[in-house]
């Protein structure tokens, strides 16, 4: 068992909103390619598509709203260790630079490979990547959803840059997201086609074993290995974590690439 | 034989009523072309009803005063065409020189109809009736063939479903522009013709002859100045609004036409729009709200920022953004709807923040395609030594 449950519906969130929000950004941010004003006349018109990518981007909100109370309600009420720093936390430390190193090293035939603990450095960079991505795309957003407010306390260049930074933040996601997240995660040989413990919340004990041999041996030497057993994933449910994962990955690759056609047709 | 004389003579006085206005005269003439589909060896109509031809406005015209050659019967097979000019001559002297001028390929009759049936401008039987001169004139300029055979525009389908052919057609407004209310009907010119009512600098006093209050107001205007003054460059009312297919101006066709045809002038302006908000939702269609150029500049008295009358005065903009950001104060409108991120001396701040992200994204992005693409090669060289399965049957 390596997700709560709560943790598997709060990634289904942001996945199901982000890709709501790509697909209605994008046409947007490219309204002049030869695909955005079909994909903008298909969702019903560019009323409707402002309005859906407004609609994900407060659900989106919410979750994340949601999840930094999660995170301080175990940190501060519950006393939880391991939230803000240690093995299992999603803090960089200097274990990350040494393991990205060590990783280098390693694809170069340079170094044995790292051993990983709960989250890997390149699991923590996506973590923090859409946190701060939130955080900035959420507030540009917001700015243009309610400039006349906004202006109040932001100067009127400002209001031009909020433009700039949104789409380019959002580009970033986007194309990080579809490319390298996805690689990283579910297609390479490790994972290929797809890694389903985001959907199902297990993975088996030999596969923990490989990917996170520290956190399996820190486990074992507390003995906590017994806790984390879970039983395997119904067929239903790994049917369905497939369906609904190749479906993201799918709608991401698309959109990958009408966005890279509108740099380059 | 009393009975037959009797008959006689009643025949004779229908005949002589049949037109009301005939003179006795030219039941002579119709004895003849008052039949019916009456034809010369040439194949032409020469029969007259002799009830429309009293009806009109000529019926009081003996068939001799515009068939003057003909004296006796019986009269030759070859007449001389009538000479229309003869009592219209400054009609004819219209004509002479404008693109009609050509009176073999154009006869009076090509727009007047039928000789014998012509009716006054004002009677709705009339060719050349305000609702019917679209119709008239489309009988040539609705041909395809013959619009490419001349270089002209097809305008025919253009002006019927324009705002001014709806008018027409649908309202039945007289006072709609039809064909002749800006090309005139005689002496109709070239656009490329300085004297001509379509010629580019004639154009706002043309369109002004209805659209006064507006023509006064474009006079007023950058643009307006710079006609006057002679700068051909500068638009006048067809170049912004269409000669014949003209929309009315509130359409989401129109708004969503109209901003490239400032751009078309303005290039540099329009790049700028069209890396703001108002374009990338505006240009998408479906979505017209957003201001599109005239929004903010005003239509036809467009004026520059300096003057205290334009709507993009500095004294003006909170109530000329105001109009769709409701709540727009003094630092909203600092706003910069033509903000150049490029352009380090005009936009510092915007080209700073717009340089650091996209050295974010491509420093980001460039590190971790590295990053992946090693990473790809190094699992799938372990995979194939190893002889491995893929990690996913494992989940």
């Amino acid at each position: 068992m390596r997700f709560t449950r709560a943790q598997r519906y709060l990634h289904a969130t942001l996945f199901t909103t982000f890709l709501g929000l790509a697909a209605t950004g994008l046409p947007m941010r490219f309204s002049e390619s030869i695909w955005a004003r079909g994909l903008a006349k298909a969702v019903g018109g560019f009323g409707a598509i402002l309005f859906f990518h407004k609609l994900c981007a407060v659900v989106l909100t919410l979750a994340f709203l949601y999840h930094v109370k999660d995170i301080f309600t175990r940190a501060l009420v519950h006393r939880e260790k391991g939230v803000f720093w240690g093995a299992t936390s999603m803090v960089a430390n200097w274990k990350d630079v040494k393991d990205l190193f060590g990783h280098f090293r390693w694809f170069l035939g340079l170094g044995p490979k790292p051993q990983f603990e709960r989250y890997a450095y390149w699991e923590k960079f996506d973590y923090w990547a859409v946190f701060w991505g939130m955080v900035v795309i959420g507030f540009s957003g917001y700015a243009m959803w309610f400039a006349p407010f906004f202006a109040h306390f932001l100067p009127g260049w400002a209001l031009n840059a909020v433009l700039v930074i949104h789409s380019e933040e959002g580009l970033l996601a986007i194309l990080f997201i579809f490319s390298i997240h996805f690689v990283n995660t579910h297609l390479r040989p490790d994972s290929f086609p797809m890694d389903l413990v985001i959907f199902t919340g297990v993975e088996s004990e030999e596969e923990f074993k490989t990917k996170r041999s520290m956190e399996y041996a820190r486990l074992a030497s507390q003995g906590k290995l017994e806790k984390r057993i879970a039983p395997a994933p119904g067929i239903w449910q790994i049917n369905f974590s497939k369906v609904v994962g190749y479906t993201a990955i799918a709608i991401g690759l698309i959109l990958l690439v009408l966005t890279l056609s509108a740099y380059f047709i | 034989m009393k009975t037959a004389s009797f008959l006689a003579l009643a025949l004779g006085a229908l005949l002589a009523t049949g037109g009301p206005r005939l003179a006795k005269a030219e039941t002579d003439c119709l004895a003849c072309h008052g039949e019916k589909g009456m034809q010369d060896a040439s194949g032409h109509r020469i029969s007259v009803d002799g009830q429309t031809f009293g009806a009109s406005i000529h019926g009081s015209l003996k068939c001799g005063d515009c068939h003057a050659t003909i004296k006796d019967y019986p009269h030759p097979d070859q007449i001389t065409p009538v000479k229309c000019e003869t009592c219209h001559a400054d009609q004819a002297a219209g004509l002479v020189g404008s693109v009609h001028a050509n009176r073999a390929e154009h006869p009076c009759t090509s727009c007047h109809g039928d000789a014998h049936s012509i009716f006054p401008k004002d009677d709705p039987r009339s060719a050349v009736y305000p609702l019917n001169v679209p119709r008239t004139c489309g009988a040539c300029h609705g041909n395809a063939a013959m619009a490419k055979k001349h270089g002209l525009p097809n305008v025919y389908p253009l002006y019927i479903d324009s705002i001014h052919g709806f008018a027409l057609s649908k309202e039945g407004l007289l006072v709609a522009a039809n064909c002749q209310s800006c090309h005139g009907s005689h002496h109709i010119l070239s656009h490329k013709d300085p004297q001509s009512a379509t010629y580019k600098t004639n154009i706002p006093k043309t369109c002004g002859n209805c659209h006064a209050g507006i023509t006064a107001e474009y006079m007023n205007g950058v643009h307006g100045k710079a006609v006057a003054a002679g700068d051909l460059k500068a638009p006048v009312c067809t170049d912004c609004h269409t000669a014949h297919a003209i929309l009315q101006p509130t359409a989401a066709a129109f708004r969503m036409q109209s901003t490239p045809i400032c751009g078309s002038c303005h290039k540099e302006k329009l790049s700028t729009y069209r890396d703001t908000f108002h374009s990338q939702l505006g240009s998408l269609g479906g979505y017209v709200e957003t201001a599109r150029c005239w929004d903010c500049h005003g239509a036809h008295d467009v004026l520059p920022a300096s003057d205290p009358n334009s709507p993009i005065a500095p004294a003006n903009l909170v109530a000329t953004c105001g109009r769709c950001h409701a709540g727009a104060n003094a630092s909203f409108v600092q706003y910069q709807p033509h903000a150049n991120a490029y352009n380090r001396k005009l936009n510092p701040a915007l080209y700073f923040v717009r340089l650091f992200m996209n050295l974010l994204l491509a420093g980001t992005l460039t590190f971790f395609v590295i990053h992946t693409i090693l990473w790809l090669i190094r699992s799938r060289y372990d995979q194939i030594k190893k002889k491995s399965i893929n990690g996913g049957e494992n989940a």
